[in-house]
């Protein structure tokens, strides 16, 4: 992935990892909040990546996972771990640092 | 018929037999302490011995130290983890939590953590867990809510997978555990101590709880060498050692000759006191000298002289120890008494008993090492040592400096089975020895009083004139 040299909010992608385990309640709330804060606020600039545990579970200890679901930020830097089900909209866009759009 | 608690051993020497064999089988056993007083390594230890000599395949979860760092800090115990880790025998896997990246943001729980410990004890069927140190889970998650009802799920889980697991935990102020885990293992608890007395180091191990089992209460000391940990008392502190017929050659002919047994019962305790320059290191050297002759390995601790003094000195009075040295059937261990406390000597001579496997051992003097120990333990640890080794079948000499006849305040004589006393007589022309035995147990003994000379072929002991022929020679 290139970093432009001046970054600017446009210019940034949002490289997203959301772990979860299994199509449970949780998962299925985290996965669809996610998308809807995503479509509202990074529209073109973001993608996400959905990881099954359950499916992949050699995958937990590369990014350091232990609470589920947990929503990685892995670009822009520096590496955020987002816990939950990803409800609380407002945390989740301090989380991404996200400025809301009014 | 209930069925017994089945367990695990630790291969930690003394702990189990402190614990009747060792740890819950297939349960969470809590270990607490401060920093530094060896918690990770028992917990090591327990997973290395579980893999080496037990067949049993063990998981380490670190959530503290990278796992290359802790296989450095256990390499100089001779543990090799990626060995292991390469032969199958241990998965391990660390787990960061670091507290600046997360955000919460709703409902969550724990369940990768269940994922990754599945995982990983799935990769080498493991049988023993070691969770290292829980505590960074209460650090590194926001919502204490949900690691308690987290932790409690994973200790049904340990349970529910017939892990014998061992988690550590910080020690609290005024609790066993700064965040209460003791509340969630109900089985064993073990709490470790490192503090300072008299300015000296000392570590120390107590069994909080242990369900289904007697076990000791008391404070037992613990000794990390490069051996690794060491738990006195090494043996139960019972009264169960055989009685054995067979004797020892005290190294003096005549000595044997005052003994029906001709010589120290094996695995008998001897205690030889005398005042200074009694000539007791002399005694003792023809007893080292004889066990060698007899093919058969001694251990001498010296606790005043090195080595190569003693050498010298039995040389004068014609003992030449250092054949035997050379043969490797005579260990001389010599150490300054205020090298550290009574407990870490204790220890020392225990790993040279168990590594060496002496039949005699010589402790020269006992009365220097008790002097160093603090308070009431002294007299339990002297105890302890002497049961050690009657417990081993090891025949003992101690030697202590004592002048009167008196029973010496820690009663170390009552425990002994033989008590043989020299002292000097003074007198108006010259200075003599003289020797007897005070007791003997198990055995007809000689009650005279005999004339000891140190000579340049070792100590002679010869009858005394009787009152009637010393009236007779005066005659």
């Amino acid at each position: 992935m290139m970093t432009p040299t001046r970054p600017s909010e446009a210019a940034e992608h949002w490289s997203l990892r959301l772990y979860v385990a299994g199509q449970t309640d949780k998962s299925l709330r985290a996965i669809n909040n996610l998308t809807r804060i995503c479509k509202e606020h990074l529209e073109g600039r973001y993608s996400i990546e959905v990881i099954d545990l359950l499916e992949h579970p050699q995958l937990a200890a590369g990014d350091q996972i232990i609470a589920l679901p947990t929503l990685v930020r892995r670009l822009p830097e520096p590496i955020k771990k987002i816990l939950g089900d990803l409800s609380n909209q407002e945390r989740v866009l301090v989380g991404l640092d996200v400025r809301p759009r009014t | 018929m209930v069925e017994q608690l089945k367990k695990v051993p630790t291969g930690i020497a003394g702990l189990d037999e402190l614990t009747g064999g060792g740890l819950p089988a297939g349960r969470p056993t809590l270990v607490c302490g401060g920093p530094g007083c060896g918690k990770t390594l028992l917990a090591t230890t327990f997973l290395v011995r579980g893999a080496v000599d037990h067949s049993e395949p063990g998981l380490l979860v670190s959530f503290d130290e990278r796992i290359p760092d802790m296989g450095v800090n256990v390499a100089s115990l001779g543990f090799d983890l990626p060995d292991l880790e390469a032969r199958g025998l241990l998965a391990t896997d660390y787990v960061h939590i670091d507290r600046q990246e997360m955000h919460e943001t709703g409902e969550y729980d724990l369940e990768a953590l269940f994922i990754r410990l599945n995982l990983a004890v799935n990769r080498v069927g493991a049988r023993r867990v070691v969770l290292d140190t829980i505590d960074t889970l209460f650090a590194g998650i926001p919502n204490q809510g949900i690691v308690r009802s987290e932790l409690r799920r994973l200790f049904g889980w340990l349970k529910d997978h017939q892990l014998t697991t061992v988690i550590t935990a910080e020690r609290g102020e005024g609790s066993l555990t700064r965040h209460g885990i003791e509340e969630y293992v109900s089985d064993c608890v073990i709490l470790l101590d490192h503090r300072v007395i008299e300015d000296l180091s000392t570590r120390r191990l107590r069994i909080v709880k242990y369900r289904g089992t007697s076990h000791g209460t008391n404070e037992y000391p613990f000794l990390i060498d490069e051996q690794g940990i060491t738990v006195l008392p090494i043996t139960s502190l019972g009264l169960r050692h055989g009685a054995s017929n067979e004797s020892m050659s005290t190294g003096l002919p005549q000595l044997d000759a005052m003994l029906s047994s001709k010589g120290y019962f094996k695995g008998s305790s001897t205690l030889l006191t005398g005042g200074p320059g009694t000539g007791k290191t002399t005694i003792a050297a023809h007893f080292a000298d004889a066990t060698c002759r007899n093919g058969e390995r001694c251990i001498y601790f010296s606790f005043e002289e090195s080595a190569s003094q003693l050498v010298r000195n039995m040389r004068s009075a014609g003992i030449d120890l250092q054949p035997w040295i050379d043969k490797g059937l005579l260990r001389c261990q010599t150490s300054r008494p205020s090298l550290g406390g009574l407990e870490m000597h204790l220890a020392l001579m225990v790993n040279a008993v168990r590594d060496f496997r002496p039949a005699t051992v010589i402790i020269d003097p006992l009365s220097a090492l008790l002097a160093i120990g603090v308070g009431s333990q002294t007299a339990f640890m002297a105890l302890r040592l002497i049961d050690y080794l009657k417990s081993h079948g090891v025949t003992a000499l101690y030697l202590s400096l004592q002048d009167s006849e008196e029973p010496t305040s820690l009663h170390i004589s009552s425990i002994m089975d033989t008590w043989i006393v020299v002292r000097n007589m003074r007198s108006d022309t010259d200075l003599s020895r003289r020797l007897h035995i005070v007791k003997a147990r198990g055995m007809a003994h000689s009650n005279q009083v005999r004339r000891m000379e140190i000579t340049n072929s070792g100590v002679r002991l010869t009858d005394l004139p009787t009152a009637r022929e010393a009236a007779e020679g005066l005659r």
